[in-house]
């Protein structure tokens, strides 16, 4: 493998080859760091001005290559950056002022940390002078966020701005991608120099994969050519690598079964006969079993997150775990693996494809099914699947089931539109009965699992996707809790939609209560106690606060016309849709068990 | 198990801080931790002694290659390095104690840095085995104040 064709990442630009620095005019230092972010290409920008980043702002002013959004939180700042970046592959960029700025963007950068997102979260800081004397809005923000981190930097040299933003970029874009943290005190953002923009970060302790081990993908060709009941199971690392071709291609080759994380979903077109959707905690039955149940098991750019195992002891005990991922300390580090393959994605499955062509194994669309070299394995998985869909009851009456109700945004989207979310039941209800085609389709807070950021997130996504729907598919707990958005959304244009599913009750939490805790409500009802019945809090009326436009919906009958009348908007759009409380996500693996432990009713 | 790991560093603003936070937010253990400048003074070098299985050293190690400030990792096996460990360190003496607590310092290179009338001062380096040795020898006496480096470690051969 060559070097070129292992740096070619989803849309991260890649690093010349070439290396001659470019010396700039004399500016200041904010205007450095905006000269230096338009270097990268960044369009966008999330930032919420304060003391510490004003001459920040002020040269943003005069920046005419990048957009600058104004949240009314650094959390929302922080989100939206990041749905820029899950639906784009580019680092989204963020920034806020000291102190309680700074602090705010935590959330977000430990969000970002935890799936793996590229992010370049920009600080103001204290003038250096007054570092460490408790100054006011001084906050440690670069201690605070080291274990959230992929890298971070306290600059403390103006001329030091250009190689950190190009090394920042650098390292939030390239192998395992992350967030990375400038904290820039506000005299070196005012100091004038002339600033030697380098071509390329120059990080000896940073070393990237390079080419994949030729004899371990000839072992795992072995390997899949003796197994009987092979499956993938693969994760967000084949959305970062850019590798969903190639995926596509080993399963057209091959004949394996794919099942994926939740942090995966859109990595295999859910439509296609080979995908069994998603497993873990709520995926579903028939990947839980096929993964399980396994002689062969793919792990690609995955973790073997507790969320995914239940027991990892007992996780896929029977079958032989080959791992391909770009981090090595994933390998071994949930889950003892027979054939570890440290790579990039892309290059690994690229080369295993060409390495199977040349064996002989040719490419079919129509792989699998029985007349493939799987078949007994694929009847087994038509019989799980045929047994144990993904269901819920469809109620006589008019009230609307939540489930219902993405199953129809799925039909009258057909399947295309960029999907962001809360955390909670609809979190999962969105993953389970929206059927994703593409990758970067399906937004979500996956490891941290951070409430408040579905309606952020897709303000980010729709900024870097204006032509493409995008619908953040929200609890009312979650909702609330970026609420404040709806005046970005408005006053900067973005026309990105939310449906509430409104149960009035954090409802996750009522479904845990109700299957460990007797039902006892321990602080889970969001409405108000003294009005039990009453709608609470009106998103009716605080939309319209916001000036954007909002509809509540309660009869079944009602919704397909009143999802029409969002999905023709062409402005912010809520639709609150209320929904029973007494749903529960199912199936269920309860934390710690393993698969034949699923609930099912 | 305790594994002695050699480690350079980018001579860089939290690098410490980033390394340890490493180890308590992963959960691993440091039994001793060393820092200082190298030849070069934008590297600097620690030694790190851990205590874990195999699985604990395989996960460490990885991690700290994570780490972008991390030039390189060497982790020592049984005789392939020699390490050493400087202690200083009071001990109580009398009139009767003196001169057997000076021959103890005798036999074990140690020195005696500093001679007060009920106590003395006392340097001595070398590997764990000998230390651990004399500080037992000298407990007898009583010690009553006590300050280690940790463990410093050099391959044998020069790294390639």
């Amino acid at each position: 493998m060559n070097a070129a064709s292992t740096s070619s990442k989803a849309d991260a630009p890649s690093q010349p080859a070439a290396s001659a620095p470019d010396r700039g005019e004399v500016m200041n230092g904010a205007e450095i760091l905006v000269a230096c972010l338009e270097r990268e290409g960044v369009d966008a920008i999330f930032a919420y001005p304060g003391g510490a980043s004003m001459p920040i702002h002020q040269a943003l002013t005069r920046s005419k290559k990048i957009r600058t959004v104004l949240p009314r939180h650094e959390q929302g700042g922080v989100f939206a950056a990041e749905g820029y970046a899950r639906s784009t592959g580019r680092a989204g960029v963020c920034m806020a002022t000291s102190g309680p700025g700074a602090t705010n963007l935590v959330s977000g950068i430990a969000d970002a940390y935890m799936d793996s997102i590229p992010l370049v979260a920009i600080t103001g800081q204290v003038p250096q002078e007054m570092i460490g004397k408790g100054a006011f809005q001084e906050t440690d923000v670069f201690g605070m966020t080291l274990p959230v981190v992929k890298h971070s930097y306290l600059v403390w040299d103006i001329n030091d701005i250009p190689r950190i933003v190009k090394e920042a970029f650098h390292v939030a874009q390239s192998g395992r991608p992350g967030p990375v943290l400038i904290d820039l005190p506000k005299n070196i953002q005012n100091q004038k120099t002339q600033p030697i923009f380098p071509a390329r970060a120059n990080l000896r302790g940073y070393d990237l994969p390079q080419g994949v081990d030729e004899l371990a993908l000839n072992e795992l060709i072995g390997l899949i050519g003796n197994a009987k009941k092979p499956m993938i199971y693969c994760g967000g690392g084949v959305i970062s690598a850019g590798a969903s071709v190639e995926l596509r291609e080993l399963v057209e080759r091959t004949g394996i079964p794919v099942a994926t994380t939740l942090m995966g979903i859109g990595n295999f077109p859910e439509s296609h006969p080979l995908s069994l959707k998603w497993l873990g905690m709520h995926g579903t039955v028939y990947a839980n079993n096929a993964v399980n149940e396994s002689d062969l098991l793919l792990a690609i750019g995955v973790r073997f997150d507790d969320r995914v195992t239940g027991k990892v002891e007992k996780f896929a005990e029977h079958g032989t775990i080959v791992h391909i991922d770009i981090d090595a300390s994933e390998i071994n580090k949930n889950k003892v693996v027979r054939l570890p393959i440290i790579a990039d994605v892309k290059v690994a499955l690229a080369r295993l494809n060409a390495l199977l062509a040349k064996a002989g194994w040719e490419r079919n669309p129509n792989a699998g099914g029985a007349q493939g070299r799987f078949a007994a394995w694929d009847q087994q998985i038509v019989e799980w699947k045929t047994a144990n869909p993904l269901k819920f009851k469809e109620t006589a009456d008019e009230t609307i089931q939540p489930q219902h109700a993405i199953r129809l945004l799925w039909e009258l989207t057909r399947g295309e539109a960029i999907i962001t979310t809360g955390v909670g039941q609809h979190q999962m209800w969105a993953g389970q009965f929206y059927d994703f085609l593409h990758p970067r389709s399906f937004i979500t807070s996956a490891g941290l699992g951070a409430m408040g950021f579905g309606y952020p997130a897709a303000l980010g996504a729709k900024v870097a996707h204006p032509e493409r729907e995008v619908i953040d598919i929200d609890g009312d707990g979650s909702f609330l809790m970026n609420v404040q958005e709806l005046a970005c959304a408005k006053v900067e244009h973005i026309a990105a939609k939310a449906i509430i599913l409104n149960n009035q009750h954090l409802g996750m939490v009522v479904q845990w209560e109700d299957r460990f805790y007797g039902s006892n409500r321990g602080h889970t009802y969001l409405g108000d106690p003294r009005q039990p019945g009453a709608i609470y809090p009106d998103y009716v009326k605080i939309c319209e606060g916001f000036g954007v436009k909002c509809e509540r919906v309660s009869k079944k009958s009602e919704l397909r016309a009143a999802l029409e009348r969002m999905l023709a908007a062409q402005e912010p759009y809520v639709l609150d849709v209320m929904v029973p409380y007494t749903e529960h996500v199912l199936p269920m693996i309860p934390a710690g068990m393993t698969y034949k432990d699923i609930i099912k009713e | 198990m305790r594994h002695t790991l050699s480690v350079v560093v980018e001579n860089k603003f939290g690098v410490l801080a980033r390394i340890a936070g490493m180890f308590s937010g992963r959960g691993f253990n440091i039994d001793t931790l060393n820092v200082g400048p190298t030849l070069d003074p934008n590297t600097s070098h620690l030694t790190i002694v851990v205590r874990g299985d195999d699985a604990v050293l395989e996960q460490v190690t990885k991690q700290l290659n994570k780490l972008v400030d991390v030039i390189s990792i060497q982790d020592f096996r049984d005789d392939e390095f020699v390490d050493r460990e400087l202690v200083l360190m009071r001990v109580k003496v009398d009139a009767a104690t003196r001169s057997e607590v000076m021959q103890i310092c005798d036999i074990f290179r140690a020195k005696i840095v500093d001679v007060q009338h009920k106590n003395l001062l006392i340097e001595i380096t070398g590997h764990e085995g000998k230390i651990n040795k004399f500080l037992r020898l000298m407990q007898n006496f009583g010690i009553t104040d006590l300050a280690r480096t940790g463990k410093l470690a050099m391959s044998r051969s020069e790294a390639a």
